[in-house]
């Protein structure tokens, strides 16, 4: 099985699909000629021409709502947001037409699109660069929400999401691109939207994870191992429909949780994991469930020692862990 | 109106007679819910009145086969002549389950209908104009070559996505028209402090394409316009921008009192312009509305409304369980 990185599954599984269905396009900025600002889209282009690797206006909110129409028609587009913190201008559109078309209309019209948007920092992005948007939409019943961590999980999801029949929002840490590599199969496959996937099993803790905080869990872990705390880490990989049943699983294996994300904590997705947990498995717990996340400040600053004061990382994961493990 | 315009813009005698009905259809269906508001039984009205004429003569221009809408939520003049009935209106309006647009679940006026090509709609204003041009792109991706008709309030033509779906539609050459019904009032706020210039139609100027404005109280002036703008669209030559004129004869909706922003003298001047009045004239003058045509079309129309009201108020509601239903694909 090839080893590809987590960049090259995103343009393997977008070529994949408009090969396989000439009702896949693609659309967004720079998306074109260029091959997208991070290369994301690049040979599509020349492999499918520019109608369907459509160079759009700088106009967030079009890019959505062009998309919508053309869904809602029977188009399966997938828009590209060059910066997940460009996503705000589409908010509307995203949020008071992609989620309720179908409810609106009684189930006669949908809006089956997806909207990728690379996210999240550590690549001295700034404030406007390093965003993690997925807290402004996980509260919005109608969208679902992947975010995976690793090659070949963007290969299988990403393929899933073009398919389903309901608007998919694809979050992709750009911190993976070309950090993450791994195994990809060379033929057709997906994953199922909606489940969740143990990453590392273990007995002491638990971590329950996602992008690229999910490869700071697994880091720690392998550390962890050294001084005998086992670590059991759970990818969520979709944070819309959330995989309950996994995170009671996962809670039960160690009676003690620690939920990872970058997005900052208040209000974060954590809080809903947590919460899942408090009401359907606290009998399980050993200890309080712990969040380590981004800190509540607007978002990330550019100096360098300010970046990493907001990012996590694997000493802060493993810090955190080892605390819950002495509980 | 000069003598036999409707011949000269390829309408027959029947077509110019049947836009005259959809807009009376119009107007009475709006009028009765009105009424039914102020009775106490249904909770809320947004109304045609004083666009009919836009929404009658736009619409007839279209191929009603294949052609899309993506209306705004006073486009009750389209959706009728699009297919829709008055106890389609009705329906919504007591929001009842059999309720085309959303089985019950959007107020009266957001319209969306499959069956007809009539995009479902929401509250927010001027998102459906982005939604036109994606079905218009659509259209040019799998070669079809239908045409698109948005429109929005000239409040509405402020929004930000109004004019980045212009510019798209210009960038790549789309078959969308853009109808822009100015009723010139924007809720409370007139014309005046809403659009800086004060004319809509101009702005086509910068995207590179037609912008025309016309009578909207005339459905023939309307339905020329129009005309082109579709021929121009399904010719591959791109979109055009429609001001159509006219003024909002109620208050923006049952929940508002207009008395507090505009004078009477005001209102009664437009209903003098009123679009129901001068094409009925219009119609008599050609000899085409005779006492007894009207006569009967005036009962047929009664009728229509009556029992669409009598069906609509006995039909039931939604069962509760459809709270949770349409979130995702079942």
């Amino acid at each position: 099985m090839p080893v590809i990185s987590y960049i090259d599954a995103v343009t393997l599984a977008l070529k994949e699909e408009m090969k396989r269905d000439e009702r896949v396009f693609v659309l967004g900025e720079d998306v074109g000629v260029r091959g997208g600002v991070f290369r994301t889209t690049a040979g599509l282009h020349e492999e499918f021409g520019e109608d369907r690797v459509l160079d759009t206006p700088l106009t967030e909110s079009a890019i959505a709502g062009v998309a919508i129409g053309a869904a809602a028609y029977g188009m399966r587009p997938v828009a590209e947001m060059q910066f997940a913190d460009f996503i705000m201008p589409a908010f509307n559109q995203i949020v008071s037409e992609a989620a309720k078309i179908r409810y609106r209309s009684n189930g006669t019209f949908s809006a089956p699109l997806v909207i990728r948007a690379p996210y999240g920092g550590g690549v001295h992005g700034a404030l406007y660069h390093s965003q993690s948007v997925e807290k402004l939409f996980t509260g919005v019943p109608g969208l679902k929400i992947v975010m995976p961590s690793t090659p070949y999980d963007v290969k299988g999801l990403l393929k899933a999401a073009i398919r389903d029949e309901d608007p998919v929002l694809f979050f992709e840490h750009k911190r993976c691109y070309r950090l993450i590599k791994g195994e990809v199969p060379v033929e057709d496959y997906t994953l199922p939207i909606g489940k969740a996937d143990v990453k590392r099993e273990g007995t002491d803790v638990t971590v329950i994870s996602y992008g690229l905080t999910l490869h700071f869990a697994l880091q720690a872990a392998e550390e962890l191992d050294k001084e005998g705390i086992s670590v059991h880490v759970l990818d969520l990989r979709t944070l819309v429909p959330l995989d309950k049943e996994a995170i009671l699983e996962a809670t039960a294996k160690t009676g003690k949780v620690l939920v990872i994300h970058e997005d900052n904590q208040t209000g974060g997705f954590g809080g809903e994991v947590a919460s899942v947990i408090a009401e359907e498995a606290f009998f399980e717990l050993d200890a309080p469930i712990k969040r380590l996340c981004g800190p509540d400040v607007p978002a990330m600053p550019y100096s360098p020692p300010l970046e990493k004061e907001f990012m996590l990382n694997k000493e802060k994961v493993t810090t955190a862990i080892r605390e819950l493990a002495a509980f | 109106m000069s003598e036999k315009r409707h011949g000269q813009l390829g309408l027959s005698d029947e077509q110019a007679l049947s836009m005259y009905r959809y807009m009376l259809l119009a107007r009475k269906i709006d009028e009765r819910m009105w009424l039914l508001n102020r009775a106490g039984k249904i909770p809320f009205v947004i109304s045609c009145q004083g666009q009919e004429a836009i929404q009658v003569g736009s619409t007839f221009a279209l191929d009603r086969e294949k052609d899309w809408l993506c209306p705004y939520y006073r486009d009750l003049g389209m959706v009728l002549v699009f297919g829709q009935n008055a106890k389609d209106q009705m329906l919504s309006a007591f929001a009842k389950a059999e309720e085309p647009n959303s089985g019950g679940r959007q107020m009266p006026g957001h319209y969306g209908d499959h069956r007809y090509r009539i995009l479902t709609g929401s509250s927010p204003v001027t998102t459906q104009v982005l939604h036109a041009v994606g079905i218009a792109y659509a259209g040019k991706l799998e070669q079809k070559d239908h045409v698109v008709l948005t429109s929005c309030g000239e409040g509405s033509s402020n929004q930000g996505d109004f004019h980045e779906a212009c510019n798209f539609a210009g960038v790549h050459n789309l078959p969308v028209i853009f109808l822009v019904e100015n009723n010139q009032y924007a809720i409370s706020v007139p014309i005046s402090k809403q659009v800086a210039g004060g004319d809509i139609y101009k702005r086509a100027d910068g995207y590179g394409f037609p912008g025309i404005k016309v009578d909207g109280n005339d459905p023939l002036a309307v339905y020329e316009a129009m005309k082109t703008a579709v021929e121009r669209a399904r010719n591959g030559e791109g979109p055009t921008l429609i001001e159509a004129v006219s003024y909002r004869l109620v208050p923006h909706s049952s929940d508002d009192d207009d008395r507090s922003y505009r004078t009477r003298d005001e209102v009664d001047e437009a209903k003098k312009k009123d679009s129901l009045v001068s094409y009925r004239e219009y119609l008599i003058a050609q000899g085409l509305l005779t006492d007894d045509v009207e006569e009967r079309m005036n009962k047929e129309v009664a009728q229509e409304v009556d029992e669409a009201t009598e069906y609509a108020e006995q039909a039931p509601y939604p069962e509760t369980s459809e709270t949770y239903t349409h979130v995702y694909a079942e």
